[in-house]
């Protein structure tokens, strides 16, 4: 194994270009966050019914995905799994980024964003969600001092301290997420401790397809070489993150569908959910899981980059999915305020509350998943994040012996 | 016109609006919270010494009766714009029947003033907070609208100002991008004045609603509550509402 070079990619006109085109989303969401916040949400989908929409599934889904880039960092710091190191600092990089992407969504779409700074300032320690301002914003800092003990040859030493740091910080803040939903009593389909481990594991999986898709994109973008042994071992690891979440959704399907006063909201999102029910089978289960898995798995398909790509790319999908069905179908399905009873009133009691996302809400949606990549590529363009080569015989520690063995 | 006329016409107009008022009281019984004589000087802090509580009495309820709702409409200038999904309800009615009897039932919805309210749990900011005396309350000045507390109130009691507000009541500010929900008309509770929905049934001769101090064990609404049995909204979740109901 070489010693590793990192080195920024080249500017010039390809760059600066993407960096235009990436903008225009970014421009088109703040238009998008303008609109709503001058008109009031009343011109969304969202209403008094369903108050979380499109923007918290792709808020939610980028900050779940940012403690999950971090995991490749995680793997070689922690873990010391010196295959990879070459990829820690770009691992760091998009956590923070994704993370970026992620806030500025949920900011924009508060009802009054103008007010971060009483966010920031007044505290109720008894709200999960006030926790979880403060683990975002602490998961920035604790990730960049990580990344500066990695970057600066210096404070090399301290990397392992600061990476379980950040390691352990990842953990609490998921945690905290995923019990933003977990804590919530009142709603049949939140109110169980295990909607936090599971936003754990989901964090696993999408952001490693997060993580492949951006280091395929890049290494090809720049004419880096990218050897098969790190990208298979990635992939390979993707495979484990799918199972692993499939294991935990079954697991919370399962005990809710043992539990007789949960048997309502099993049948809207299993069986007549509409559309909710045709994005838990569709694409979740089937798009965003098993085909993943084949695809990974299979001999052939498994060792195709393009496969690899597009079995990522799928994770997110699914993703995306599994957090529309989490978020706007737990509040669809009508609060069991009065168990037993059939319930009719003015504001929408006893009915599957109705949601059609708009188009402001996907616009704002996609524009953090713009910012993060953003500020992804413009954090590889001025500092050192990527080695100018991951080819096998320079990251893989087995190489060369397994070369000698053939 | 003078300076010193126009005072006097001010002055007169105040009298005979007092007047007025007064005259008004006097003939509307169960307006005042007489049974309290409680009355405090504005200065003084509510204590927790007072519980505000409701009883609602389903059995007086009528069907199709929407008195309480149109009070609090008008109380808190709740006009709507025609949007149902997206306009504010501070109080509804709900119709039940039972899935295995048929059993039909009416009563109306308003936020259930918890003694432990999920809604001031999740508030990131604060601005969801529970008075001393039990009343449950938004801040409107550092609600955020993150509508994290409709997320988390079992009973669907809040709502999300989904656009910009005219003509609001001095004593109610509401404002667009924030959340708000029943005060148990607060600023009139304050006065020793009963809320307005429970004005309206009474004047209507309904009497399904009966408000006061559950603290304290002479007060109308302590004595039916432990002479009758009633029964709080989903009781499971024992969160010690402050609205509680006969005959569900």
């Amino acid at each position: 194994m070489k010693d590793i070079v990192f080195k920024e990619i080249d500017g010039g006109k390809p760059f600066y270009m993407l960096l235009g085109f990436i903008g225009i989303f970014v421009l088109a969401a703040l238009g998008a966050a303008w609109y709503m916040e001058h008109n009031g949400h009343w011109v969304t989908g969202m209403n008094n019914q369903i108050v979380w929409g499109t923007p918290h599934v792709f808020a939610v889904f980028l900050i779940v995905a940012a403690s999950g880039a971090l995991n490749v960092a995680s793997i070689s710091s922690v873990f010391q799994k010196t295959a990879y190191k070459p990829l820690a600092r770009l691992s760091g990089l998009l956590a923070i980024a994704l993370l970026v992407g992620g806030l500025a969504v949920l900011v924009l779409d508060l009802g009054r964003p103008d007010r971060l700074i009483v966010a920031m300032t007044y505290y109720n320690f008894k709200s999960i969600f006030a926790w979880n301002i403060i683990l975002y914003i602490g998961f920035m800092g604790v990730v960049a001092i990580y990344l500066w003990m990695m970057m600066e040859r210096k404070m090399n030493s301290f990397t392992r301290v600061a990476g379980f740091s950040a390691f352990v910080w990842r953990l609490i803040l998921t945690t905290g997420t995923g019990s933003i939903f977990g804590f919530l009593v009142a709603r049949q389909a939140y109110d169980t401790a295990i909607l936090a481990p599971m936003f754990i594991i989901m964090s696993f999986a999408f952001g490693l397809a997060i993580f492949i898709l951006v280091l395929m994109g890049i290494y090809k973008w720049s004419d880096r070489p990218l050897g098969d042994s790190i990208l298979f071992r990635l992939k390979n690891l993707l495979g484990v993150f799918i199972g692993a979440v499939l294991y935990f959704v079954l697991t919370y399907h399962l005990t809710n569908l043992y539990i007789t006063q949960n048997h309502g909201v099993e049948r809207f999102i299993l069986m007549d959910g509409g559309i909710y029910t045709q994005l838990f089978w569709i694409v979740q289960i089937l798009l965003g899981s098993l085909l993943p898995l084949a695809l990974l798995y299979h001999p052939s398909t498994g060792k195709s980059r393009g496969w690899i790509g597009i079995a990522s790319l799928l994770v997110i999908i699914g993703g995306l999915a599994q957090m529309y069905v989490i978020i706007i179908g737990g509040q669809a399905y009508p609060l069991e305020i009065f168990p037993g009873k059939e319930v009719v009133s003015s504001f929408a009691d006893g009915v599957v509350g109705s949601y059609t996302p708009s188009l402001p809400e996907v616009i704002l949606g996609i524009g953090g998943i713009a910012v993060a990549l953003a500020a992804t590529f413009v954090g590889v363009r001025v500092l050192r994040f990527l080695p100018s080569t991951l080819a096998d015989d320079a990251v893989d520690p087995h190489y060369s012996a397994k070369q000698a063995s053939a | 016109m003078s300076e010193e006329s126009n005072i006097d016409i001010y002055r007169r107009r105040f009298m005979s609006g007092t007047a007025t008022a007064a005259a008004g009281l006097a003939v509307a019984p169960g307006v005042m919270l007489t049974e309290v004589a409680r009355a405090k000087p504005a200065e003084q802090a509510v204590t927790s010494d007072v519980r505000w509580g409701m009883l609602i009495d389903t059995n007086m309820c009528n069907e199709g009766c929407d008195d309480c709702v149109t009070a609090c409409n008008e109380e808190h200038n709740l006009e709507g714009f025609g949007r149902p999904t997206t306009d504010a309800q501070w109080i509804r009615k709900v119709t039940l029947k039972d899935k295995q009897t048929g059993n039909v039932q009416t009563l109306p919805m308003l936020c259930l003033h918890c003694e432990h309210p999920p809604c001031v749990d999740v508030c990131p900011t604060g601005a969801s907070f529970k008075r001393e005396d039990g009343i449950v309350l938004v801040d409107s000045h550092i609600c955020i609208g993150c509508r994290y507390c409709m997320m988390a109130c079992p009973y669907k009691a809040r709502s999300f100002i989904h656009e910009q507000l005219q003509d609001q009541m001095p004593y109610s500010p509401r404002g667009k991008g924030t959340v708000e929900s029943c005060t148990f008309c607060v600023h009139r509770v304050d006065r020793d004045i009963l809320p307005a929905c429970v004005v309206a049934c009474t004047e209507e001769n309904h009497n399904a609603m009966t408000f006061g101090d559950m603290n304290d064990p002479g007060s109308e609404i302590s004595q039916q509550l432990k002479q009758y049995s009633s029964r709080q909204v989903r009781a499971d979740l024992e969160l010690n509402t402050g609205v509680r109901y006969r005959g569900i």
